[in-house]
């Protein structure tokens, strides 16, 4: 009996301190959206925060769609040509990309690349006292400092999944078409027959629009709420990425089910 | 009425209390030290004034307006008219010096850049680091950065000046300015001001009044003549910096030799 009940409390424990973090994460979104009016009058804050979420993680988007479309280019290709319908590997690359794999891979390469380090970034303010001393200047910093970074990272992570998009697409043209010789003109067309504009490619952004939010909130939140400590900023760090990537692939499956349930 | 007011001020994290029933009160124009040994609790009290900490028991008024029972907004609202020195300057690193001390002039006023400029340039010059405008603020020495901190805490002209340790880490030249720079401002704007320090010659040199916290009680207080003077042990022991006295060295600990595994 005695031990049936540690079980219980242990296993409670964390639950508990789960759901209290996630009451704290939500009170915190609300106070990022009511102090987002402020930060967004003045666009070159969130601006400045785009360029470093935003544009600084390009090239390793773009390197790696890629890649990733070369690879879907070869292991489709290998596959089709077994139905003998080759000449589909540009429905087969795009809607794969547009789908899925562009948001939730470029989402994961965001949380990895930009995400924590926004995280890194608010907790060693925290750990410095600039935050503190933003406040005792009048000057909140959840609108100085966390909306913007916020809003620099919901605004980011779509142009980031379209551009992975494209890059992949045109990997897997690099591989179809020039390297095993597909016919240019039905890949493309073909392509552009099969994919719907509003199925497609608005749920895939639609998608990468929550992943925005998810990875930016869980990014801005850990960092607040990092213990001032050097240990403290690297275990915030590690949790970022760690919980955005749970949290994408979650997400990725309860939107698909909503989205292409039945099609 | 004092600008700054403590009635019977308690605090404690979680379960160790770190001020108790502190009661003092500060004028507009008094510049007031507050003297006492490492973790005596002088860093928590200027927090207390800043509604960083909320005191548990007692008032802490500013202006007359109890700050624990502010909200948010409020809370904000007051703090525009005060003015805090971090312990650890609290620079923030991602901007300039130039830009750290426009930072309150360019949030919380509508100037134009021509007189931030002008402004931020005088506020450099008083701290005798105009030089370093450009600089960022990993390439400030720690009494340098001290400098600038304190630069951009008097850019607004604050009614109230909170200074945490501005002497630590300064060379003899620039601790005497600063002391005399932080007396200057005093008297200018009418502000009432705050010292907590250790440095007891530069602060008994320019300060109008001194408050002594031990182990978060103030055990002593008087006019820099009168402490001179002082016959109190503590103040005797704190000021002609004496080992031995009321004011112990060591934080309580388990016996020594037992705690290095020898017997005694
Ligand atoms: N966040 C905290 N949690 C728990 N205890 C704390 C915290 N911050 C400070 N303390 C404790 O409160 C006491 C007073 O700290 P405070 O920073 O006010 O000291 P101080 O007088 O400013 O010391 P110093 O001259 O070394 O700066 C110390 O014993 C310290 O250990
Ligand atoms: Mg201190």
């Amino acid at each position: 009996m005695k031990l049936l009940f540690d079980l219980v409390s242990r296993l409670g424990q964390p639950v508990t301190n789960t759901l209290i973090k996630l009451g704290f994460a939500a009170r915190f979104q609300l106070a990022i959206l009511r102090h987002s009016a402020t930060a967004l009058l003045r666009p070159q804050l969130t601006l400045r925060e785009i360029w470093f979420a935003g544009v600084l993680s390009v090239l390793i988007i773009v390197v790696s769609g890629l890649f990733v479309g070369m690879v879907l280019a070869l292991q489709g290709y290998d596959t089709l040509q077994r139905f003998g319908a080759a000449s589909s590997l540009g429905i087969l690359v795009a809607l794969s990309l547009v789908r899925e794999l562009g948001p939730v891979v470029a989402g994961l390469l965001f949380a990895s690349r930009a995400g924590s380090a926004i995280t890194a970034e608010i907790g060693l303010m925290k750990a410095t006292e600039q935050l503190a001393a933003m406040e005792m200047m009048a000057v909140n910093p959840i609108a100085r400092v966390v909306a913007p970074k916020f809003w620099g990272g919901v605004i980011s992570m779509p142009l980031l999944a379209a551009m992975f998009s494209a890059m992949g697409i045109f990997g897997g043209y690099l591989i179809g078409v020039q390297l095993l010789g597909l016919d240019e003109g039905s890949f493309w067309s073909q392509m552009q027959g099969a994919v719907d504009f509003r199925l497609d490619v608005m749920n895939g952004v639609i998608k990468s629009l929550f992943f925005g939010f998810a990875v930016s909130l869980i990014a801005v939140f850990e960092g607040y709420d990092a213990p001032p400590t050097a240990e403290g900023i690297s275990t915030a760090t590690t949790r970022t990425v760690v919980t955005s990537a749970l949290v994408i692939l979650a997400l990725d499956f309860i939107l698909t089910a909503f989205m292409f349930r039945g099609v | 009425m004092p600008l700054i007011e403590f009635e019977n001020v308690s605090f404690a994290y979680d379960d160790t209390p770190i001020l108790r029933d502190v009661s003092l009160q500060i004028e507009a124009g008094q510049l007031v030290a507050i003297m006492g040994g490492s973790g005596s609790g002088k860093t928590t009290l200027l927090k207390l004034i800043g509604g960083q900490l909320r005191a548990q028991h007692g008032r802490v008024l500013v202006d007359g307006i109890e700050v624990s029972r502010l909200n948010e907004g409020e809370l904000y609202q007051l703090r525009r008219k005060l003015g805090m020195l971090f312990q650890f300057g609290a620079l923030f690193t991602d901007l300039s010096v130039f830009d750290n001390v426009a930072f309150p002039l360019r949030e919380r006023t509508q100037l134009p850049e021509s007189m931030i400029r002008d402004l931020v340039l005088m506020k450099l010059q008083a701290v005798g680091l105009r030089g370093t405008a450009d600089w960022m603020p990993q390439a400030l020495s720690g009494g340098m950065a001290r400098r600038v901190a304190l630069a951009r805490a008097i850019a607004l002209d604050p009614q109230v000046m909170l200074y945490d340790e501005p002497f630590t880490g300064l060379d003899p030249i620039s601790l005497a300015t600063v002391g005399q720079l932080i007396r200057e401002l005093n008297d200018a704007l009418g502000t009432a001001s705050i010292v907590v320090t250790h440095d007891v010659a530069e602060s008994l040199a320019i300060v109008d009044y001194v408050y002594f916290l031990d182990q978060g009680q103030l055990v002593a207080q008087g006019t820099p003549a009168a402490v001179r003077t002082s016959t109190h042990p503590f103040v005797q022991q704190f000021i002609n910096a004496q080992p031995d006295g009321p004011l112990p060295f060591h934080k309580p600990a388990p016996p020594y030799a037992q705690a290095l595994g020898v017997q005694a």
